[in-house]
């Protein structure tokens, strides 16, 4: 399954995706395409359903109709195979962590090494400290369970455990959300870092304009059930629509802007 | 440009010596990896200075750089000198990132020493005892509320009681009936069959009137009860103090034990003697269809023989120890979902906790009972 993995590629092709719960529609005739390598954050009100598309993408949720490729293989519809064998090319950071309770952070990253490689018990060990290591902890953190752990260790050891198999591909929900600004700003220079060194490509649901200006290649925002726009940061602020307007002219979003235009 | 798809690997990474010379081939990914021990085995490494060299590297990922590290470590704990060389320079960038994290990580602490048996046994048992200590505290506070809530008698919580009453009791009536039923069919059954050898069939209804009014009609329903509703107080109030909930309610102003623990201390306080009381009935039914179709002894002559054999102390013992069973599964119940710490695993450990505990402490109530109301003479 040699994949040609072309500068211009898609990770993510979505085309008329509509998503509902029950009789409420999330999504209608919603297209995006994720390019290779790029940081693309997922913007919109709330309920405007950013997190609804990245649980559809990562095949959580059925959509009710249209077209989801990732690495270039459907997944609407796919067969368990071939779903087990795409889920080792994303890793995925859930709101709350989602770290399980019963393990301790080392166990949590292993899991999805034990998983899937056949590497000796000693080995996954060694890469589970490394990927501890690379989401900035400090060592000592392997040892202990999830609920000895602050807010900002927390999102940083679900990192750590989606970045367990070296993925290509990096959905964040909400990364920084709660985290002081020290802590979101050095996540955000990590997911750039493991961007460039790594080749990732990086899907986050954000808030956190400091996150847009500074980590992102491109953003989309989320509104009317699709995406009504999709450009990087600079372009997409100047932007007409009524609703991309009112989120970004707000005084929260003009002094993100100010600030970055200050520093560079 | 570097791929890291661990699926399009061909080639396996591997080192290949060239003289003085060791190259790096392959893809030095999490797929690549695999092989990587044992092909490392075969390579005859030099002693003194050596270059090894990354240029043939076709890929590499943080775990492939990883290797590499441990690779150059290992040769270089052996006496060795080691040059890294010819390493492209996305490679270079990331082999950087991954010992810069590492060396800020620091050195995993020593995992700490596993604790001899008895120091286990005695951490144990101080663990118990602190619980047991902890428990009697609980009911302690349930009791000081109750108090105040006779002093203060409007700010009872009716609606949470009426609830409780209705999931607690109404809803368990089709079990009870069932089971209650069953026991009281067995219990005639198997007597019976005794009774029938001896000749002594009319005696089917002291054996079933007796052992189900006074023993087991009101042990099976604290038994259900501790089963059914015990676990989901434990599973509701543990699930409340994982997400915060409970603090919550503290924090607005409301006192858990208010909320949380008297209306459902006093709903089966109520349930539960309601819920004996039918299946008292229920069971000394399935004893009146078996001592028909088994013993010849007629609804007639059941009935009629039933209020003079059972005294009303038989039954009111019955009942009467319903309202202790009741407490003992609510505040049992309530204290181990109060007792949850951490998450999902916790709310499943305490709630097993709690049935057994409930469960046993409820058979040792009932011991103690008849201990205790038989030294007093109440055989009857």
């Amino acid at each position: 399954m040699a994949l040609s993995m072309g500068p211009t590629e898609k990770v993510i092709e979505i085309r008329g995706l509509r998503t509902r719960f029950g009789e409420t529609i999330i999504h209608d005739n919603l297209d995006l395409d994720i390019p290779r390598g790029e940081v693309v954050a997922l913007v919109g009100g709330s309920g405007s359903g950013k997190t609804t598309l990245v649980r559809a993408v990562i095949m959580l949720l059925k959509p009710a109709a249209g077209s989801i490729k990732l690495f270039g293989e459907e997944v609407v519809g796919i067969g368990d195979g071939p779903a087990f064998r795409l889920r080792r090319r994303f890793g995925m950071l859930f709101q709350q962590g989602a770290l399980f309770g019963s393990l301790t952070v080392r166990e949590n990253v292993a899991v999805p090494l034990r998983e899937h490689t056949r590497l000796p018990v000693q080995r996954i060990a060694e890469i589970a400290d490394l990927k501890i290591a690379l989401a900035g902890l400090p060592a000592d953190a392997g040892n202990k369970l999830p609920r000895e752990l602050s807010g900002g260790m927390l999102k940083r050891a679900a990192l750590a455990r989606a970045l367990a198999l070296d993925p290509a591909l990096l959905f964040l929900d909400e990364p920084t959300s709660g985290l002081d600004p020290v802590s979101a700003g050095a996540f955000d220079e990590l997911v750039v870092q493991l961007k460039e060194s790594l080749g990732l490509t990086v899907v986050m649901v954000t808030h956190d304009l400091d996150s847009l200006w500074h980590a992102t290649d491109r953003v989309a925002f989320l509104g009317e059930k699709r995406v009504i726009g999709y450009a990087p940061m600079a372009e997409l602020v100047t932007a007409e629509h009524p609703l991309i307007r009112a989120y970004f002219e707000g005084p929260r979003g003009r002094a993100a802007r100010g600030q970055t235009c200050t520093a560079k | 440009m570097i791929a890291s798809n661990p699926f399009s690997a061909t080639e396996s990474a591997a080192v290949r010596r060239d003289q003085d010379h060791y190259r790096c081939e392959g893809r030095w990914t999490l797929a690549g990896i695999e092989t990587l021990d044992a092909q490392l085995q075969d390579v005859h490494w030099a002693s003194g200075a050596l270059q090894l060299d990354g240029s043939g590297i076709q890929a590499i990922d943080t775990i492939g750089a990883l290797q590499l590290l441990n690779l150059v470590a290992a040769l270089e704990r052996d006496g060795r000198r080691v040059q890294l060389v010819g390493l492209h320079e996305e490679h270079r960038e990331l082999l950087d990132l991954v010992r810069e994290r590492r060396a800020a990580a620091g050195e995993p602490p020593p995992t700490t020493p596993s604790r001899n048996r008895l120091e286990r046994l005695g951490r144990w048992a101080w663990h118990h005892l602190r619980r047991g200590g902890d428990f009697l505290a609980f009911v302690g506070e349930a009791a000081l509320a109750l108090g105040q809530l006779l002093l203060h008698p409007r700010r009872f919580r009716w609606r949470a009681l009426f609830g409780n009453v209705e999931t607690a009791g109404v809803h368990a009536l089709p079990i009870v009936a069932l089971l209650a039923f069953m026991m009281g069919v067995v219990i005639a059954y198997q007597g019976g069959r005794q009774l029938e050898f001896y000749g002594a069939n009319i005696f089917i209804v002291e054996l079933v009137a007796l052992t189900m009014l006074r023993e087991l009609a009101p042990l099976i329903t604290a038994i259900i009860v501790a089963g059914r509703t015990g676990s989901s107080y434990t599973a509701q109030i543990g699930t409340m103090q994982v997400t915060e909930e409970v603090d919550a309610l503290r924090t607005i102003g409301i006192p858990p034990m208010n909320l949380l623990v008297l209306p459902k201390l006093l709903a089966l306080v109520v349930a539960l003697p309601l819920l004996t009381l039918f299946a008292d009935a229920l069971s000394v039914f399935g004893g009146m269809v078996m001592a028909r179709t088994m013993l010849d002894v007629s609804y007639g002559d059941f009935l009629d023989r039933f209020p003079r054999v059972v005294t009303l102390t038989s039954f009111l013992i019955g009942i009467g120890k319903a309202p202790v069973f009741a407490a003992i599964i609510a505040l049992v119940g309530c204290y181990q979902g109060f007792q949850v710490r951490g998450g999902a695993d916790a709310v499943g450990r305490q709630t097993t906790v709690s049935v057994v505990q409930s469960i046993f402490l409820v058979i040792a109530a009932d011991a103690l009972f008849s201990v205790v109301l038989g030294s007093v003479g109440l055989w009857r």
